[in-house]
């Protein structure tokens, strides 16, 4: 039983990604720009080469990238790719491939969004049980208040009101970058702390930006445990207070919160890289709109491709995550 | 024929005006999302008559002026610029209002089309099942685990950057948004289509036709207002994240063209802080109307957490 189940959903997961690649593969390819002489012709403008050079020079990069094959043949040859992890060549620093590009930037994005979804999720769901607990002081419910009326504002606004107040007015903070100009990055205690004072800004804004959904989501699960019949009882053996909250309300009113989590990662992922281009942080996100400010389409494509094959293999491993909390989904 | 007298008075029904009264004040929120969302509309329609059109657009006006309205000087007051200009020249009064007016015109377009589409799938694979049914929600399922963004971000970047309208942001956006209200009037469908009155009405003779547009359509306006503003409210986030990215119209003054465009010149660096402040802080206005209006709208159309007095 659990074997099919894991089964079934890896077959999923295959085509999530293989959706994704085929979208990634064709829409570029069904409107009239080419990227690569795009590229050539900015260059010819900047003074590299004549103008009629470009065409050879396209012609022989087409050839070179498989471009002259028929779509048919370059579509086997671009899932076959994918399969092997293979994203394709950066077209403004060529040798360079996009795997590599994501590599040196994807530690940042992790270290980033890492900690600012786990922490929102942990305040959020707390903040929300505790406004939902029956007995639970009224300061501590009216915590959550403020939280949830963020709620519709995202994470890249919060950002740019905290630049203004925090690092434009008070200069509390640095403007943007990972660390400051002037050192070189290494392991020490000082570097550490100089990287951690740059992304407490970013941190902030996508914890605030959060914290207000799962706050209410909780809320709500919390409001409907409260007269299930095992709170009762609990209650009535004379179990504490502090018990029922963290054994028979907090564990049951967790699990649909981490479903839910799941389901959250790609707003997660897409405000995170919104926010670090915002920031000028060297994540993934910098490096997108870096390639898009500079028309580096495969780089583009890679990222994008690579973000989506992420969150889809996280959601899914979230989910095979699910018996681990729900002891009642192993024994059906 | 005597006309039977009922014994009791009839009970006094209030004008209409007046419930619609009493049901926003309990339904707070719907309140405070409509008074905002006036604000706006108030503000980008006075704005309409009031601003210069082209000067919404770059070398209009002189360049980096801090807004009039803090300024209070005497020779400045009324001053030409209430809300400053920017490094290109823009008088950021007359783009707020031109980029509210486009972002409201992308969110409506987006969203009506979105619904429109949902309705119409969801209905239609609800009602008659089979193998459309089938192949509308494996679609819907293995599209939803995709960030929306990210496509979304393929396709703007496929485009031209220069033929890139309004127009074309909406359906770039659409194009990835009719999943979620598909599902959600697929589910109700489901759920409506096995309810007595329908099975009434099948027995008494009423065909597709009557069953869909006389039986379940009107018990399905609720959901199909409350996704229409979800529809909007995302219209307008997608589009958002699209121009603050650089890739929204560049010619036009959309309030996250401005922010990008802010960004990149350095503004915060320069001290020209107004000019990417305003913007967000129109885009928080209109973001957390509509978020408002939707939870409000969530209450009209499920009874279940509705508020009584």
């Amino acid at each position: 039983m659990r074997i099919r189940l894991i089964l079934r959903r890896i077959s999923f997961l295959i085509m999530v990604i293989w959706a994704a690649s085929t979208i990634t593969f064709f829409i570029p390819r069904l409107s009239d720009r080419n990227p690569i002489r795009e590229r050539f012709a900015e260059l010819a403008r900047t003074g590299g080469f004549s103008a009629s050079d470009l065409e050879t020079i396209v012609a022989s990069y087409n050839k070179k990238f498989g471009l002259d094959k028929p779509l048919l043949e370059q579509y086997t040859d671009y899932i076959g790719s994918i399969a092997q992890l293979d994203l394709g060549v950066s077209l403004n620093r060529f040798p360079k491939t996009v795997l590599e590009i994501v590599m040196e930037s994807l530690p940042w994005t992790i270290a980033l969004l890492f900690v600012s979804s786990i922490l929102s999720f942990i305040i959020g769901n707390l903040l929300g049980a505790i406004a939902a607990w029956p007995k639970s002081p009224s300061w501590m419910r009216s915590i959550a208040t403020p939280f949830v009326l963020f709620m519709g504002v995202p994470p890249v606004l919060l950002a740019i009101f905290l630049l203004f107040l925090l690092a434009f007015k008070l200069k509390l903070f640095p403007l943007g970058q990972a660390y400051s100009t002037g050192i070189a990055p290494d392991w020490t205690i000082s570097f550490l702390l100089n990287v951690m004072w740059h992304q407490m800004l970013p941190a902030i804004s996508l914890i605030l930006g959060s914290v207000g959904g799962w706050v209410l989501s909780m809320r709500g699960m919390g409001v409907t445990i409260q007269g299930e019949d095992y709170v009762n009882f609990a209650e009535h053996k004379g179990l504490q207070g502090g018990v029922i909250f963290r054994d028979y309300y907090l564990r049951n009113a967790m699990l649909p919160q981490v479903t839910g989590f799941a389901l959250a990662l790609g707003s997660i992922i897409t405000s995170g890289a919104v926010v670090e281009g915002l920031y000028a942080l060297p994540g993934l996100g910098s490096k997108l709109s870096q390639a898009i400010s500079s028309n580096d389409f495969l780089v583009i494509y890679g990222i994008v491709l690579f973000i989506t094959m992420s969150v889809a293999t996280l959601m899914v491993l979230v989910e095979f995550l699910y018996p681990l909390l729900d002891p009642r989904i192993k024994t059906d | 024929m005597t006309t039977l007298t009922s014994p009791y008075a009839p009970p006094i029904q209030p004008s209409r005006w007046k419930l619609i009264r009493g049901y926003l004040r309990r339904n707070k929120s719907l309140l405070a999302g409509l008074l905002i969302l006036l604000f706006l509309i108030l503000f980008t329609l006075t704005g309409l008559f009031i601003v210069e059109p082209k000067h919404a657009f770059p070398l209009s006006v002189r360049t980096k002026q801090p807004p009039g309205l803090l300024d209070f000087g005497i020779e400045n007051w009324p001053g030409k610029l209430p809300l400053g200009s920017d490094f290109f020249g823009r008088d950021m009064y007359a783009a707020m209002v031109r980029g509210m007016w486009q972002t409201a015109l992308i969110g409506v377009l987006s969203g009506a089309a979105g619904t429109l589409i949902g309705v119409v799938l969801g209905f239609t694979s609800a009602y008659f099942g089979g193998l459309f049914d089938t192949i509308i929600k494996g679609i819907c399922q293995i599209l939803t685990p995709i960030p929306v963004f990210m496509i979304q971000i393929i396709i703007a970047s496929s485009l031209d950057k220069r033929d890139v309208t309004i127009f074309t942001m909406a359906g770039i956006v659409v194009m990835l948004a009719w999943m979620a209200p598909t599902l959600v009037i697929r589910s109700q469908v489901l759920s409506m289509k096995e309810r007595q009155f329908v099975s009434v009405a099948k027995l008494s003779g009423v065909g597709n036709g009557g069953i869909i547009f006389g039986e379940i359509m009107p018990n399905l306006l609720p959901f199909i207002a409350a996704a229409f503003v979800s529809q909007v409210f995302n219209g307008v986030f997608s589009s958002f994240y699209l121009a603050i990215v650089g890739l929204g119209p560049l010619r036009e003054p959309l309030l996250g063209n401005i922010i990008w465009a802010a960004q990149s010149q350095g503004a915060f660096f320069n001290g020209w802080w107004w000019w990417p402040i305003l913007p967000a802080f129109a885009m928080v206005l209109i973001l957390s109307s509509l978020a408002l209006i939707n939870m409000g709208m969530d209450e009209l159309a499920n009874p279940r957490i509705r508020k009584t007095e």
